[in-house]
């Protein structure tokens, strides 16, 4: 007899639906698996044979043929177990047919036929909703993590005796496979990193709630000690609140990682990725034969901190260019080329020299010329992509121990997500959502200035250099000064504001303006 | 001496001086002995010896040298089209400064001029300065420029690239003392102002081109520096810097020395500091040296002050507040109360209109142009 189901597998961070079909018939007997299989799915045969054998299922000796389609894309994972299972079930007439069929099974079975977790179910879940189907087996420990995608039921299994009892109609069964916490759960504030624990640095918090309301790229530089790692930690804090379609974008990501648990299903807040500065390439954009999304991707939406700009391998670096003008990064292997999200804010930390110090004199011995080498590292063209760089120095103990307290996260928050409100409204319609990803042609039409302004870059770029890409970025960040403070064209002081971040330490580069 | 003579004098000089172990002192001796150069080639050991004028050693490396004789002549003749001057003592063009020194270099290779016989001031100072050195001393040099006086430094990094910075700006004559071979500028950042010397005024080294920057070359280089200046002006320098072994030598050379003060805990200053303590003149606004020259500023030098009456009043705050200490953004705000956008908008306009400067972040007041 013949049978098919749905099963699926990754691809990239997007899931994709994959038919498995059975056939049961007489002859020689023998168990084929075809459709272009990778090791890991051809292994699958002899876990579904053993688990349905310890789940007290005898198979009779018989010719049984697996095929997986379409036949010509390759199949890699171990999704596919619970799905071969019901096939060959069905097929041989042990489970009756039923609209189960038309249902999806993404799970891995162990020997004793237990059925464990797998990566990426979120991808799966999405990719059987778009295809239309209403129910789906996921494994016991993806149940939290499934069911947070609506419009589709998700019931979480723990063994394959479990499933087969809830296919033969055990409402029992079936009510224990759907009981448990379910949904997206709050955000839970407590414990969570908050501005107010920052003393002073007044500077360091207005250069973040600008990057935060526009989402600009930032730098610190400063000497250890001045809070520049301290400040970017907690800027996740002052980004707007993930929407449901975004904690959902995030989530996939996370999933596909397998960075997602029965503690914790879902991502509800903000990334903050912080990888270390001997990172490699590959981790940082995503790699592997298939590629896994790298760090990139793993802060989209939210924060990638790069501590210690200067130490990490060039390459690393330079290959952040494209996905900050893009917010996405293309990863081309073996198996095809992918496209992962990487829609991040940058915010970057740097010490000012090898000893940290300069340019204190009376503490920083290195050379002028170590001075120069150690910030080159940092290429121009990166640099460029920067809109507000700021110094940080460190804390006097008055600063350090008084009973000042700063704003709060929240209170800085609010006020970026109005800032954040007032540009969805004048980007209504375009591709774009923040002042940080508008392009050159957005400029003229989304960028209107006052006569004061006008005047002042004019007499600013006669006297100093002109370069468009100064120009671009600091009209760009002037718009988010306008909009933070709720204004619609912008006035000379937003303009002068947003020079002078661009402006700040481009000394370290050699000097000059911008 | 004919023109022919002396051209041959000059090549077994060019010889003699990359021979191994033979210095500036060994060949004034040696020439006040025998009266020529050129004879030193075919000097026989016994009469070299009797006349002591080569130890055994040096006699060595004299006669291993003979072999690369033909080359070094070749290379002499090929100095001209790569713009080199090679002067020794006995032409006409050498500094009349260095010609009473006891170890006066043999001869120079110069790209550019050499100083002429006018005023001249050397500026030297450790290389990882402070702004406030820095910034000091291209005023300096800017206001000595002016009035003609000529700038010798030892075109390095720090002090001696802002000296010649300043002079340059002001349109002057700015001498480099090299402590490496003529063709090669050392440290490569200071390649724009090197190329600038080339054509107002010039730089000197008393090595052959193919020499490299080594650490025992420099001390060398600085009796030079001293040599050619009639006052020498300490900038910035810690208790054991290069720059006090040039104030060393001007002493000997009888040359007279002013040292910027600084605080007394600043560790670039304690060189400095140590100096005005052991009698050097003080240097507070350039007049000082301008006095020394016998030479008058039209206007009255005034390091501090500026107009600021036509600033609007929150930078007349800020500027008032800011001094050539410089200061931290962050600490800026903080202490004025202003608000962050205040501030730097504030902070902008006063940078755009000349009244202060930023280096690597920190804000302080530029000292007066006029």
């Amino acid at each position: 007899m013949f049978c098919k189901t749905n099963s699926g597998q990754l691809v990239g961070i997007d899931g994709q639906m994959i038919q498995v079909e059975a056939d049961v018939s007489d002859g020689l007997p023998s168990f084929e698996m075809v459709g272009y299989l990778a090791a890991d799915v051809r292994e699958a045969k002899e876990r579904v044979q053993t688990a349905l054998r310890n789940s007290g299922i005898s198979l009779r000796p018989k010719r049984v043929m697996v095929n997986f389609s379409p036949a010509n894309e390759r199949k890699e994972g171990s999704y596919f177990d619970m799905a071969i299972a019901i096939a060959v079930l069905v097929a041989y007439a042990i489970l009756p047919e039923g609209p189960f069929l038309k249902a999806a099974f993404f799970g891995e079975l162990g020997l004793d036929g237990t059925i464990r977790g797998v990566k990426g179910i979120l991808s799966l879940v999405l990719a059987a909703k778009r295809r239309g189907i209403a129910r789906c087996f996921v494994p016991r420990a993806n149940r939290r993590e499934a069911s947070m995608v609506e419009g589709i039921e998700s019931v979480g299994v723990a063994s394959l005796e479990e499933l087969i009892l809830i296919l033969k109609g055990n409402r029992e069964a079936e009510m224990l496979a759907q009981e448990g916490e379910i949904g997206q759960g709050e955000r839970s504030l407590a414990g969570e990193l908050d501005f107010s624990e920052v003393k002073g640095e007044a500077v360091l918090r207005r250069a973040s709630e600008i990057a935060a309301a526009g989402q600009h790229n930032l730098l610190f530089i400063g000497p250890p000690g001045s809070g520049k790692t301290m400040v970017a930690r907690r800027i996740p804090s002052i980004l707007p609140l993930l929407s449901q379609e975004e904690r959902l974008e995030v989530s996939q990501v996370y999933s596909v990682c397998g960075l997602l648990n029965e503690e914790r299903p879902f991502v509800y807040e903000r990334p903050f990725r912080s990888p270390h500065h001997s990172v490699t390439l590959q981790a940082m954009t995503g790699g592997g034969a298939v590629p896994k999304p790298g760090e990139l991707s793993l802060a989209s939406k939210g924060v990638l901190f790069l501590d210690e700009l200067a130490e990490f391998q060039r390459g690393t670096l330079e290959v952040l260019r494209q996905p900050l003008e893009e917010g996405k990064i293309h990863v081309a292997r073996v198996q095809g080329a992918f496209v992962f999200p990487a829609d991040m804010m940058l915010v970057a930390a740097t010490n000012p020299c090898p000893c940290g110090y300069y340019p204190d004199r009376n503490q920083c011995i290195c050379s002028t010329r170590q001075v120069k080498r150690y910030l080159g590292k940092i290429s121009k063209p990166l640099l460029d992509r920067i809109d507000i760089r700021v110094e940080a120095k460190p804390l006097r103990y008055e600063e350090a121990f008084g009973q000042e307290r700063g704003e709060s996260s929240a209170q800085i928050r609010a006020r970026v997500e109005k800032a954040r409100q007032r540009q969805r409204e004048r980007f209504w319609g375009s591709a774009i959502s923040v002042n940080g990803r508008m392009r050159a042609k957005d400029l003229k039409r989304y960028c209107q200035m006052d006569a004061a302004a006008e005047r002042f870059l004019q007499r600013f770029f006669q006297e100093q250099p002109f370069h468009m890409r100064s120009y671009e970025k600091s009209l760009k960040v002037a718009r988010t000064i306008a909009d933070l403070q709720g204004e619609e064209s912008i006035r000379e002081e937003h303009i002068k504001e947003a020079i002078f971040y661009r402006r700040a330490a481009s000394e370290y580069w050699g000097g000059g303006w911008l | 001496m004919s023109e022919r003579e002396r051209e041959r004098e000059k090549i077994v000089l060019f010889w003699l001086m990359q021979i191994e172990g033979i210095g500036p002192v060994k060949l004034r001796q040696c020439y006040e002995k025998t009266g020529s150069f050129a004879c030193l080639y075919n000097i026989e050991e016994k009469e070299a010896m009797e006349r002591k004028l080569f130890s055994e050693t040096d006699w060595r490396h004299l006669q291993q040298a003979k072999k690369h004789f033909a080359e070094r002549e070749e290379s002499y003749h090929t100095l001209a089209e790569r713009g080199i001057q090679f002067i020794s003592f006995l032409d006409e063009s050498y500094p009349k400064r260095l010609l009473f020194l006891h170890d006066r270099p043999a001869a120079l290779f110069v790209r550019g001029k050499l100083p002429s016989e006018g005023a001249s001031a050397a500026i030297v100072g450790a290389r990882n300065c402070s702004l406030y050195g820095k910034s000091f001393t291209e005023y300096l040099a800017r206001k000595l420029s002016e009035q003609g006086i000529q700038i010798v430094s030892g075109l390095a990094a720090g002090i001696d690239g802002a000296a010649h910075r300043g002079a340059l700006e002001a349109g002057g004559e700015t001498f480099g003392v090299l402590g490496c071979g003529i063709t090669r500028c050392y440290p490569d950042e200071n390649y724009p102002l090197y190329e600038a010397m080339l054509t107002q005024g010039g730089v000197i080294s008393e090595y052959a081109p193919s020499v490299l920057p080594l650490a025992g070359n420099f001390p060398a280089r600085n009796r030079i520096i001293s040599g050619l200046a009639d006052a020498i002006l300490v900038m910035e320098a810690g208790e054991r810097s290069g720059a006090l072994i040039t104030v060393e030598m001007a002493l000997e050379q009888g040359k007279e020395i002013f040292a910027l003060p600084g605080r007394a805990t600043d560790r670039l200053s304690r060189g400095c500091n140590r100096l005005i303590q052991n009698g050097a003149s003080i240097l507070l606004t350039g007049e000082e040296v301008l006095d020394y020259f016998s030479l008058r500023y039209q206007k009255k030098l005034n390091v501090y002050e500026k107009n600021i009456n036509r600033l609007a009043k929150p930078q007349k705050m800020l500027y008032s507040f800011l001094d050539s200490e410089p200061k931290c953004l962050e600490e800026i705000v903080k202490k004025t109360g202003m608000g962050v956008s205040t501030c730097v908008n504030a902070l902008l306009e006063l940078e755009l209109q000349g009244y202060i400067r930023q280096t690597a972040g920190l804000f302080y007041r530029i000292q007066s142009q006029t």
